[in-house]
């Protein structure tokens, strides 16, 4: 019998510890690629602008540079739409010269992440370095997931064994400390998306602290994305009660429910919303805090500053591991509550 | 400040492929993965259950055990009891009938006694009478001159009397 190629443990422990060891050097790596930047836009600029790295490595983009130099650069596919020349594709190399200047191709121009087609802006599909990391992301879950799910099978009835003892403490602790408690007796039907929501999340913000990775659920558009699914979830799930306590709270004298009616619908929107900022702002503050301790380096132009930093770094990078999983926790957390209140039966009254 | 504005690309890549991987893996990883860990929990608690009902099984067997060796016990206090019982009943009815049997046996003797002295009695009475008579039938046919003469009479009478 053909052996997963994940779940044999020979394979699985190294790749494990890889991704830990991988995360520790990072912070060097990082500032190895630092200090290319710092030599090629000390001759641009004459001086290391943390801001611009900073904020250049937290947001998406056309190409996804992983050091500098020729080969340093992979350059993703552009895909636009426009009325005026419908569905195009092509390559995002187009858009620099050999000088690594922007260039107009086609009519196309890319400005600050932005592409427009004479002057007029255009629906922009690219696959982005976020949604690079958005499909390497899903296909390490499905490969992740299936494997653990296949050893049920193969397992049925013993011990679990290789990832799938991996996997499954986290699925036990979401299903019973997570959805069950707050969602109740009907939690088996949000369980499929909310274990997706969590572990999407959880490999997202670890795929992040790699090297090189871009910043996925870093991304405002991302963490919307998901806090709208939840919306969606939660008001179409909302029963009478729900509605009832919104529209015509139950209870209270009648001037006060006319001052809740519009709390209560504000309230509505502010829940995705505030899932959509904690998670973005957890995750980009983290990248945002270790680039500018690796930063303090190249602005000191010192050794000692360097040496100094990169032990603070080693640190703050062990707690980003900690909040990649306490956001992922608490971005599940406060989805099944949303859902939990929608579902609750409320026969008190 | 860009950002803070969500990617309008991004958003879509973001829903499309968030939603075929909520589709993917419901059916490929979640839907095995807690069928397996409920049929895993299920069957550990028929387990339990079962060791449970197998103690509690034991327990009424340990103590069916005692009452029937309760019981044996019991039953044999009560035999021995009874033979017990019926021993010294026996031995009592077997005492009562050997006196009873003994005093028949001693009152019927000493009637058969009391029947012979009495018929010996009425047989020395009628001897003596019998001798009294033939003495004065003697005394009467002989001519009784004499005192001597009556002596030596009633002398051999009472030879006689010895001879027989």
């Amino acid at each position: 019998m053909k052996k997963p190629f994940l779940t044999s443990k020979t394979m699985f422990l190294p790749l494990f510890l890889g991704c830990f060891l991988m995360t520790f050097s990072g912070v060097f790596a990082q500032e190895a690629t630092q200090a290319d930047n710092v030599h090629t836009e000390a001759h641009a600029e004459g001086a290391f602008n943390a801001n611009d790295v900073i904020i250049h490595h937290v947001l998406d983009d056309h190409v996804w540079h992983f050091f500098d130099g020729h080969y340093g650069t992979l350059y993703l596919p552009v895909i636009v739409y426009s009325e005026a020349r419908g569905l195009e594709m092509f390559s995002s190399s187009r858009f620099y010269d050999d000088h690594h200047q922007t260039v107009e191709y086609n009519g196309y121009r890319l400005e600050h992440n932005h592409i427009t087609l004479n002057g007029q802006p255009v629906l922009d599909v690219s696959i982005t370095k976020n949604v690079g990391m958005l499909l390497i992301n899903s296909t390490l879950l499905l490969v992740v997931l299936v494997a653990a799910a296949r050893g049920y099978k193969r397992n049925a009835g013993r011990a679990p064994s290789g990832v799938q003892s991996f996997i499954e403490p986290i699925v036990v602790f979401v299903r019973d400390e997570v959805v069950k408690p707050n969602i109740g007796h009907r939690y088996e039907r949000y369980l499929p998306y909310l274990l997706t929501l969590f572990f999407f999340i959880l490999f997202g913000n670890l795929l992040g602290l790699l090297p090189g990775a871009g910043n996925l659920t870093g991304n405002i558009a991302v963490t919307a994305t998901l806090a709208f699914f939840t919306f969606i979830i939660t008001n179409v799930s909302g029963n009478k009660s729900y509605w009832g306590h919104i529209f015509w709270t139950p209870g209270v004298p009648l001037p006060l429910r006319l001052v809740i009616l519009p709390v209560e619908i504000i309230g509505i929107f502010t829940k995705p919303i505030s899932l959509t900022i904690r998670l973005f702002v957890a995750i980009t503050a983290g990248h945002i805090v270790l680039l500018a301790l690796i930063s303090l380096a190249f602005i000191f132009q010192s050794i000692t500053v360097g040496l100094m930093s990169s032990v603070i770094v080693l640190f703050i990078d062990l707690i980003e591991l900690l909040v990649a999983g306490i956001q992922a926790y608490v971005f599940t957390l406060f989805t099944s509550l949303y859902i939990g209140m929608a579902v609750e039966e409320h026969d008190h009254h | 400040m860009e950002l803070l504005t969500p990617g309008t690309g991004l958003i879509i890549w973001q829903a499309f492929v968030f939603l075929l991987l909520v589709i993917l893996l419901a059916f490929l990883a979640w839907k095995p993965i807690l069928a397996g860990l409920k049929e895993r929990e299920t069957s550990i608690q028929q387990a339990l259950d079962s060791a449970e009902k197998a103690k509690a099984e034991m327990a009424s067997l340990k103590s069916d055990n005692e009452k029937l060796l309760k019981e044996a016990r019991e039953e044999r206090d009560k035999i021995l009891r009874e033979a017990r019982d019926a021993a010294s009943r026996l031995h009592d009815q077997a005492q009562n009938d050997a006196r009873k049997n003994a005093d028949k046996i001693i009152e019927d003797a000493k009637a058969v006694i009391q029947t012979e002295k009495m018929a010996a009695l009425k047989e020395v009475k009628l001897q003596v009478a019998n001798f009294s008579l033939e003495v004065a039938e003697r005394l009467m046919k002989k001519n009784l001159a004499s005192d001597s003469a009556q002596r030596e009479l009633v002398n051999s009478i009472i030879k006689d009397l010895k001879l027989n």
